[in-house]
């Protein structure tokens, strides 16, 4: 079973939000939500200054809190690239997966459902990259299985320094930062 | 909360259509989330066209589910895009969508500038443009009539008003944007950088960018190669008064004090001269005046530039060292958005001079030669009629090294009357009062006209001026010219409708036939509708329309890149040399070897104010696409953090801006940031949009264009350098 994850460089990455609006095109996303974001970190002093620019989403993390605390089973890991999707239908908009996400990477669609990346699951099941991937004019976006030593993503964490998001809440999360 | 919205997804459920009702009833988990957006039986046609959310026209791929606009795509087949739009290009869905476009021609009712209108016909609205035309050419000539233009969309209204017999043909892309870059690229190598740029970035070992933001300023093949370069370990080297997110890439940040970039260039110069680093075979074989170059060089030192740029001169000494080490694949970028302080064409001239000693020109990783198919115009025209009078905006050749329409010079035609009246202005997909500097001035001009016309999408700021508003379909509903434009391998593309338009929106092919039609000018439409024209052009070059609209785009046979490759070492000046000591510049009184003359500095407590892009935005036309303005609503007043402190001011307080005339801009939250120097703030261009349709877009943040009251005009070619403005903050 595949075990899907993304490798970010941040190094290529300048922040421009295609990954975001593609996101909200590829997944109909409605208006004032949205499923990934750019978060843009400075350090330091002017002139001497460093800044790191991340494309963020929900982690399709390995221990998924949001799982977890859901009471209907609604959040769950899906067979297909161990995924955290959600059932909309088994979803009662409770928000405790909200609460629980150390990532905020959750909203309610005004469907009533709690919402988030899926890692455009149906796109990966055709063959496809993610939205966000595909899109990105710096292809700073790479996305594939984690398991795997010979995927593109595999290669890159072994070859590069990264990091990632707030490791300290044990969730595990599968989305990496080149830096 | 969560029940309430849980039963309106029951509601919205229960009456959705047959393919929502039986997969809402399937059972399985996650099935939505593993369906994604189109369910099995939705009907999905893809469509190939370029986009036009901004000039770059890169090959896209529309979407529809059901027969509505889904998604774009970049189409993989198109060198521009390489199958990946910009973020502008992927929200140019939300320009079909976006509820405040104009929807039908309109008619001023009360004074001009109120917004107040009358719904008409497009033939009554045509009609009245006609016979207001035909009048005036017949009381002051054709040439009265003066056209302003952005975009491969005007090419059928140019068409129409060359037949008119105007020569006052002009677009603000030249003389507020990249003008002065061409002209000083032209005085040096005899050829200019164009469009698509002609900048080998992929390849480039060292890349200096002065100003020029790449990645906020989003043209795509440029920041898809600019992180190609940065990917593969290039060196970045960026001058510019704020910490952009091309500098977090640099290697050697350099915060130059606003105005001062010249007498950085000339530093550089000297240190590649006085230690020979730099491209002695080139120069020789090809330079033209070296000695008075070198000597006039000679004075620049970097400790001469120190106290005007504020880098110290080991800075400068590295930096061109670290240049002259990558040459000949050193690129110093020529930007495109140029028009700072009038003195442009000089600075790029400098630029090119730099870029002519590392010896990057028409080498890999410097400038290559672009190459365009070979594509004929239509054959079927008859002759333009020949003006009498040739244009009004350059009188006497006033600025010498013009060789475009400059829109400014229209205006000030516009307000003497001289050499001869200007009495209509047609203004197609550019929003004047946006783009060029002193609103008071073409609110000014516009009042002495006898007519008005605008064609745009939206109720635009310029539109609100006018006499007559012809609505026009957006890109994704309309057929344009076929885009030929020269890049690495010639190519030719098609834009084609991919859905109707929501409304009576017309495309300009359409409008400017009619009206052509109406002012006895019918023999310059000998074709029926736009797909002959296309069809014709495309069969002259033995492909098809029916070929194009199914591919989208064709790329021709690979060219000869780099003198490496083959291309003659040619430099089309009059001396047939790169003029480093320039004899045209000598001849028309100008310095033939660029020199730093000091702007002027803010008044006390007052900052320069700066602009420039940011992704997601074009100009000021895309703040009502829903989808962009989701991405960024409103623009901020950068302030560097320890002024913020000094004035009381946290990130996201409101203030307002007054210029050193007494202008007052709208309200514009600070962002009081370590990314800017002390001397300078800065916003994006395009927003403060005050008229009154723009109901997204209006209120939200402040404009810019309403601060640049002062140009400092450049005198080699009639530039307006804009960024000679200063504010201070006030409580909003």
């Amino acid at each position: 079973m595949a075990r899907f994850g993304m490798v970010i460089d941040t190094l290529r990455c300048v922040g421009c939000m295609d990954c975001v609006i593609a996101c909200k095109t590829e997944n109909e996303v409605p208006e004032g939500f949205c499923r990934d974001w750019i978060t843009t970190e400075v350090r330091g002093r002017f002139p001497t200054l460093t800044m790191e620019i991340r494309s963020e989403r929900c982690n399709h993390c390995d221990r998924p809190p949001c799982v977890t605390c859901c009471p209907t089973g609604a959040s769950h890991v899906e067979d297909f690239g161990s995924l955290v999707l959600i059932d909309h239908e088994l979803c009662i908009g409770c928000k405790a997966c909200l609460a629980s996400c150390p990532y905020d990477a959750r909203f309610v669609h005004p469907d009533g459902y709690a919402d988030k990346c899926t890692f455009c699951v149906h796109r990966v099941r055709k063959g496809e990259a993610p939205a966000c991937v595909a899109v990105c004019p710096t292809r700073c976006m790479h996305f594939g299985d984690l398991d795997d030593p010979q995927s593109e993503v595999s290669k890159l964490l072994a070859s590069r320094r990264s990091h990632t998001l707030h490791p300290e809440a044990g969730t595990r999360p599968r989305i990496h930062f080149l830096t | 909360m969560a029940i309430l919205s849980r039963r309106r997804f029951l509601q919205i459920g229960s009456g959705a259509g047959l393919a929502a009702a039986v997969s809402s009833a399937a059972p399985g988990a996650g099935w939505a989330d593993l369906l994604g957006p189109a369910a099995p039986g939705d009907r999905i046609e893809t469509v190939p066209t370029y986009c036009d959310l901004c000039f770059w026209k890169c090959g896209a791929i529309a979407y529809k589910k059901n027969g509505r606009l889904w998604k774009l795509e970049g189409n993989p087949a198109d060198p521009l895009s390489r199958g990946r739009l910009c973020p502008r290009g992927t929200g140019g869905v939300g320009t079909h969508y976006d509820p405040d476009r104009l929807t039908a021609p309109l008619v001023r009712r009360r004074d001009r500038g109120d917004e107040e209108w009358v719904e008409v016909t497009w033939d009554e609205a045509l009609a009245h443009v006609a016979d207001k035309l035909r009048a005036l050419a017949r009381e002051h000539g054709p040439e009265s009539l003066a056209f302003f233009s952005h975009g491969i969309g005007g090419n059928f209204l140019k068409h129409t008003f060359k037949a008119f017999g105007t020569p006052n043909l002009v677009a603000p892309s030249y003389a507020q944007c990249r003008g002065p870059r061409d002209i000083g690229f032209q005085l040096t190598f005899g050829e200019e950088v164009g469009t698509p740029e002609r900048t080998d970035i992929a390849n480039a070992r060292c890349l200096v960018l002065l100003g020029s933001h790449l990645g906020e300023n989003m043209h795509n093949s440029q920041v898809q190669e600019f992180a190609d370069a940065v990917g593969s370990g290039a060196t970045v080297i960026v001058a510019d008064p704020r910490f952009s997110v091309a500098a977090s890439k640099a290697k050697h940040y350099l915060p130059v004090k606003p105005g001062t970039d010249l007498a950085l260039l000339l530093a550089w110069m000297n240190v590649l001269v006085t230690e020979e680093l730099y491209d002695r075979e080139l120069i020789e074989a090809h330079g033209f005046g070296f000695d008075s170059f070198r000597a006039e060089i000679a004075l620049r030192t970097p400790e001469w530039a120190y106290p005007i740029t504020t880098i110290d001169p080991e800075t400068i000494r590295e930096t061109a060292r670290e240049m002259a080490r990558h040459r000949p694949a050193t690129l110093v970028h020529p930007g495109r958005h140029v028009t700072w302080y009038g003195d442009d064409a000089q600075r790029s001239r400098a630029v090119a001079l730099l870029n002519a000693l590392l010896g990057s020109w028409g080498r890999r990783g410097g400038f290559y030669y672009p190459a365009s198919l070979p594509i004929p115009k239509y054959a079927g025209y008859p002759d333009y009629p020949k003006s009498a009078r040739g244009p009004v905006d350059n009188p006497d050749g006033r600025y010498p090294f013009a060789d475009l329409g400059l829109t400014n010079g229209i205006r000030a035609a516009t307000l003497s009357g001289e050499p001869y009246p200007i009495k209509a202005w047609f203004v197609y997909a550019t929003n004047l009062l946006q783009a060029m500097p002193s609103q008071e001035e073409t609110i000014r001009a516009i009042q002495k006209l006898d007519l008005l016309v605008v064609v745009d999408t939206h109720p635009s700021e310029i539109a609100g001026w006018a006499d007559v508003v012809l609505p026009e379909s957006v890109y994704l509903e309309r057929h344009d010219d076929l885009n030929t434009e020269p890049f690495r391998r010639p190519f030719v593309s098609l834009r084609q409708p991919v859905v109707e338009p929501p409304a009576d929106q017309k495309p300009n092919w359409w409008i400017a036939r009619e009206l052509a039609g109406r002012l006895g000018l019918e023999a310059f439409y000998p074709w029926r509708d736009v797909e002959e024209y296309l069809d014709a052009r495309l069969s002259g070059a033995g492909l098809s329309l029916a070929e194009m609209k199914r591919r989208g785009v064709f790329e021709g046979a690979a060219q000869p890149l780099y003198f490496d490759d083959g291309v003659p070492e040619e430099f089309p000046t009059p001396t047939g040399k790169i003029e480093l000591w320039s004899p045209q510049l000598a001849e028309k009184g100008f310095d033939p070897v660029p020199r730093y003359t000091p702007h002027q500095e803010p008044p006390p407590g007052a900052f320069r104010l700066l602009f420039g892009r940011a992704p997601v935005h074009t100009f000021s036309r895309t703040q009502t696409n829903p989808l962009l303005a989701e991405a960024m609503p409103e623009n901020e007043i950068w302030v560097n953090a320890d002024v913020a402190r000094r004035l009381g001011l946290a990130s996201g307080r409101r203030v307002r801006l007054r210029n050193q005339d007494g202008v007052l801009s709208d309200p514009i939250a600070v962002k009081a940031t370590e990314r800017i120097r002390t001397d300078c703030v800065y916003l994006v261009h395009g927003f403060g949009h005050t008229a009154k349709g723009l109901r997204r877009a209006r209120g939200r943040g402040a404009s810019d264009a309403q601060l640049v009251t002062r140009y400092a005009v450049d005198p080699l070619m009639g530039a307006t350098g804009m960024n000679v403005n200063f504010v201070t903050l006030e409580e909003a």
